[in-house]
Formats: structure tokens, sequence, C-alpha cells
């Protein structure tokens, strides 16, 4: 069952990526796009393929690192509405990012990986600890409150210092909303090194999430050092998602909603949910691109916005299906 | 209760004593609010880039014709300052009622996605429909209403759990802020400068076309809010309790909700979602209270005194002129960490 969805998903995000290449403005030809490929730019489509083709592997990479940054953090927290958007993780990459523009003068994406990375980290690690305050420790409840509140106030920060500085605005309004279009190869090849340790920090992480979801103290009976076990494992999301946001801004949902639809499909071993989390989180975030493309025309709608409005409904349904106790 | 009273005069004596003190310093902290927000009325009134004495602004009030200071008095600052204090009096209102309701200080209307119905229909009034200010107000009360109801249908099942409604309005409150930024990525710079500023939320466009919903919003809805707060009490107890002392508790709820809702509404559409000043003022104001009684009366005084001086900071303070919210913005972050500290060192409730 796990190898076939596994094939199926290679097979669905190999059609999702011929798909990103062909549609857009200009429908590409099988001849052309064949030709484009495999290097040639004699005509405007095969011009066309050429452009889009770092644009659909961009998309791939991003979605694959959110969806397993998400099947991580829910893991780590034992939460099920986990997500970089919820847990204000996107909100922290973002005042860090501005803060970069501003005050560091930062302009290309290099910059944005570190400073977005940290941001992510601390406001990771500062939500956390707001929603583990009082009774009952973190329950997702009080988690996705705390991410709120804190999404809402670093939102406050970054309008205070952008609002009178119209120049950096427009540069921060570009970066701020998620998406692919300005995926080229030497942004893929920037983010590649941190994606990949981010990556087998992970799925090295695989066998400790698997005792940590069966509770701290049963985990703690079998060996497991919870507490590094869930540092090292929440690294390893963090890494994931905060670079996939320095590159491509901030793309919400991806990490809640590719979890929940694997571990419907296969179960709840980490081993497995981490590989095919990223299979299919590279699906949807192609799949986001290509329909905001053949949606929006040539004003484009750019895939965080597609995400969040495929993804919001699920994360609603998520919260009804549950019983209220366990929220 | 005679009965105890017998039995023990020396302990009632005590209780009693007690009562008295609480009520004493309940009156004394309401009292202490509402002058000190007169005060800062009067000097947003008087105080600016010009300094008009307040005789020239009492006859400004009065209706006599005082050379300059009918205008700056009359048409753009106590436009201003009414509008500000009405907000701050809607948002304090409000936010206090939702985390009583909802039992956690971090559930406030804002936070939780009920203004930011507002602030989609605002940017897309600005942006898309290119509508005028009051239009823009109007249609932003319409779509904040709908969306609340929204919210609130979508958490219904078998009656409303309070994890569920503030879940659910998280989640549709990211859905509406990635249409926001939709709609502000096709924007004109101009454009978004202003759309920008009515998201932080501003008291620049005050008028008083744009305020007299708000007052009638204030009017109307505050004494009604005030008669429930016995029953919103009770439901800080826990709806099972609260529905054992004979509070009609899903009833109640819903009046809570749309009175709380639409003071959210109008006091957005008025001057934009003006950040934490909903967050801020309960917590704060059930600290100066201590735990007796409801804080919700005290609060929209807070919320008022709150945005009268953050305004004023913002405007004057700073250099360049900031819309308020960006003042009250900066706000949260820091009391997030005073929450933190507070709560390590008592290992308190949340």
């Amino acid at each position: 069952m796990r190898t076939l969805v596994a094939l199926l998903l290679v097979v669905v995000v190999a059609l999702l990526g011929v798909a990103s290449v062909t549609f857009g403005v200009l429908d590409v030809g099988w001849d052309d796009l064949v030709a484009g490929i495999t290097g040639h730019q004699d005509t405007t489509a095969q011009a066309a393929v050429v452009k889009r083709m770092p644009r659909t592997v961009f998309a791939m990479v991003i979605g694959a690192a959110l969806g397993i940054s998400g099947a991580v953090m829910q893991g780590v927290t034992r939460n099920p509405l986990a997500d970089p958007e919820i847990l204000g993780v996107n909100a922290g990459a973002s005042l860090a990012v501005v803060v970069g523009i501003v005050f560091l003068g930062l302009s290309t994406a290099v910059g944005y990986i570190w400073v977005a990375m940290v941001g992510a980290a601390v406001a990771a690690v500062f939500v956390y600890v707001v929603g583990s305050l009082g009774r009952g420790g973190a329950t997702p409840l009080k988690l996705a409150l705390a991410g709120a509140a804190t999404s809402v106030a670093l939102g406050s920060l970054v309008s205070a210092i952008l609002l009178p500085r119209a120049q950096d605005m427009q540069q921060f309004r570009f970066w701020q909303i998620g998406g692919v279009g300005g995926g080229t190869w030497a942004t893929i090849a920037l983010a590649l090194p941190f994606l990949a340790a981010g990556l087998l920090i992970s799925w090295a992480s695989a066998r400790a999430l698997n005792s940590l979801a069966l509770g701290d103290e049963l985990a703690a009976g079998l060996g497991q050092d919870v507490v590094r076990a869930r540092l090292v494992a929440a690294l390893g999301g963090v890494v994931l998602c905060g670079a996939a946001t320095a590159v491509a801004g901030p793309i919400g949902f991806v990490g809640l909603v590719v979890p929940h639809v694997v571990r419907l499909l296969t179960g709840v071993d980490h081993r497995w949910l981490i590989p095919l989390s990223g299979l299919g989180g590279a699906a949807l975030l192609t799949g986001a691109d290509v329909v905001g493309r053949l949606v929006g025309g040539t004003e484009e709608i750019q895939a965080g916005i597609i995400t969040a409005i495929v993804g919001a409904p699920f994360f609603i349904w998520i919260v009804r299906r549950q019983k209220v106790r366990e929220l | 209760m005679t009965a105890v009273q017998e039995a023990s005069p020396a302990t009632a004596d005590v209780v009693a004593a007690g009562r008295r003190r609480r009520a004493r310093r309940r009156l004394l902290v309401h009292v202490g609010l509402a002058v000190a927000v007169v005060v800062a009325l009067v000097l947003s009134l008087v105080l600016g880039r010009t300094v008009y004495p307040l005789s020239d602004v009492v006859a400004v009030i009065m209706g006599a014709d005082v050379d300059g200071a009918s205008f700056t008095v009359g048409t753009l600052r106590l436009p201003r300052a009414l509008t500000g204090l009405m907000v701050g009096l809607a948002f304090g209102l409000a936010g206090s009622t939702f985390q009583t309701m909802l039992r956690n200080p971090l559930a406030s209307p804002d936070v939780i996605g009920i203004s930011s119905g507002a602030s989609a229909a605002a940017v897309i009034g600005i942006l898309v429909l290119d509508l005028s200010p009051s239009a823009v107000s109007a249609f932003a009360t319409v779509v904040a209403l709908l969306t609340a109801l929204v919210i609130y249908l979508l958490a219904y099942r078998q009656g409303v759990a309070n994890t569920r409604l503030i879940l659910v309005g998280i989640g549709i409150s990211s859905m509406l802020a990635s249409v926001v930024s939709y709609v502000l990525s096709g924007a004109a710079a101009w454009d978004m400068q202003v759309a920008m500023r009515w998201l932080t939320g501003n008291l620049n466009g005050a008028t008083y076309e744009r305020l007299l919903p708000l007052l009638l919003a204030v009017v109307v809805l505050t004494p009604v809010l005030l008669r429930l707060t016995r029953d919103l009490e009770a439901l800080r107890l826990g709806d099972q309790t609260a529905a054992a002392l004979g509070v009609p508790v899903e009833r109640v709820r819903v009046l809570l909700i749309v009175c709380a809702v639409a003071l959210m509404a109008f006091g957005t559409a008025a001057a934009g979602p003006i950040a934490f000043v909903a967050f801020l003022s309960g917590p704060i104001t059930a600290r100066i209270l201590g735990p007796v009684g409801s804080p919700v009366l005290a609060s929209g005084l807070f919320g008022a005194l709150l945005v009268l001086v953050a305004d004023f900071v913002a405007q004057y303070a700073l250099g360049t002129r900031f819309p308020v919210g960006v003042i009250t913005g900066a706000l949260g972050a820091p009391f997030l960490i005073y929450l933190l500290v507070r709560s390590q060192r008592t290992g308190g409730v949340m």
C-alpha cells in the first residue's frame, strides 16, 4: 500500500511537472516541450519551456520542504493543527526579512535566507512557549491562539517599520506574497543545501517522532531522550520551513494539509510519513502554481494564495472533525 | 445565610468589610478611568501643532465661531478625538466580552478573526471598487458582520463550543488575510499606501459622517452588553455551571456575540482594525480591578484611553506621523512577553 501510494505520488508530481511546463499564458505543444527540455530555444514556445523549468523545479522543492516541515511540526507538537502559518513561524520570518531589508541593507536571497531562518526559529520557540503556559501544556487550541496573537503582534511591527519607507515596502511586498514565480536555478542552488540538511535531520528523527507520538512518558520509558528528540526534530522542521520561506516568501497550509492526507492514506509511521509528505507537498504546490496561472491569466495568482484558499477550509474541516476535548 | 451570620458575627463582618472594600475599589477604578478618558479627550483637543486655550475649545464646542480654532478644533480635532474615544470604547468592551466568554486572555475578537472580514472588505473597497471613504465603512461593516456569522455557523455543531469558535475564526482569518495580500499585490503604489494605512488602523480620515454609525452602535449596544455582564460572569464558571445557575447559556452567548461583533464591526469600519486594543484592554483592566466583578465596562474605558493616548503619541511624539495602530500594535509583542514572564513567576493560569 505504502509503496503504491509512493509510486502514485511520484507519477502525480511528474504529471503536474509536465503540466506546469506546458500550461500558462502560452500553451506549449509536445514537440516544443521535448525540444525545450533538451535545451533548444528556437521558438517562443521553446523559450517558454526553458523559462518555466526552473520555476517548476522550484515549486517541487519548496512544496516538498513545506510538506515535510509540516509533518515534523505536527509530530513534535503532537498537534494536528501545526503549520508554519498558523503557528506564527511565517510572521517571524517576515519580520526578520523586513529588519534585514531596512536595517541591514539586505537585497538578495542569500541575505534573506539566514535572517528568515533565525526569525522563523525564534518565532517558533516563542509561540511554543507562550502556547505551553498555564494548565494542560501546549494544547492545539493554545498553540493556535498563541500563533495567531504572535502573528498579529509581529505584523504590526512589520507595518511600523515599513509605513514611513515606501521604497522598502515595494521590495518587501513582492517577497511577502508567497509564490514560486521568482524561482531560478540560482535560488534553487542557494536553498538546496539548507533543504537537504533539514530533510536529513527530519528523516533521521522519524523513529524518535514515532515514539513521541506515544506520549512523553511512554517515550521516555522506551529509552527516548524526549527533550533532545523534540529539539532535534524541531530544528529539522524549522530549517526546512525557514529556508523555503526565505526564498519563496510565506506560503501557508501546505504543511497543514499534506501530512493529514498522507496519514489518511498510509498511516502514522513517520519513516513513511516524512518522505511521502515531501512528495505530496511537491504535488500540491506545483498544482497550486499551475492553477494560479490558469485562473489568473497574465496576472497570475501566486501559489501561496491558492494554498491558503484551499487550505483554510481544510483546517476548519479538521477542527470540526475533532472531538472538542482533544483540542 | 442568616444562620451563618448569627453563628459567627465576626466572620460576617470580615466578609462584609471585604465586600465593601472591593466595591469601593471597583468604583474608584471606574471613576479614575473615566476621569482619565475625559482628561485625555480634552488634552487631545487643546494640544497639537498649535495649542489653543481651553476657553477657545469650549467656545468652539458651544458653537461659537473662533478664528482658526473653528477649523482646527471643530473640523479636525473633535471628530478625530471622538472617533478615537468611541472606537476604543467599542474595542475594549468587545475584547473583554470575548475574552471572558471564551475564558482565555488570548481569545480577543481581533486575534480570532472577527475583524478580518472588515479588513478584506476595506481593501477590496479601496483598491478594486474605488469606493468613497464612507462607502468603504459601510461595506466593511456589512462584511464583518457576515464573516462573524459564517464563523459562528461553521463552529456550530450541537451548540457552539468555545474551542471550535476560536479555531474556526483563526482559519477564516488566515484565508481572508491571503485575499488581502492578493488584492494588495495588484495595487498601484499610492493606493497601496492608503490600503496599508487602513489595515493598520488610523484616525486620519475621521469625520462626523463616518463617526455617526459607530456612535449609534455604541449608544445602543453598550447598555445591552452591560445588562448581560452578570450572565457573562456565570459563563466564566463553565457552560454547565452557568446552566445550573439558571443562565440560558446558548441564548446569552448568541446575544453577547452579536453585541461584541457589532461593536467590533462598526469600530473597525470607522477607523480600521486598530491592533491589540481589544486584546490588551481586558487583561490589563482585569489586573487593575482584581478578581471581583465584571471587567467589561472598565475595559471599554481603558480601550478609549489607550486609543486617545496612542493616537497622540503617534501624531506628535515620533517625528513622522504614524497611524495609531502602529503604536498599539507595537505594544502587542511586549505584552505577550509580559504574560510569559508573569506566568513563569506565578505558575499562573492562562
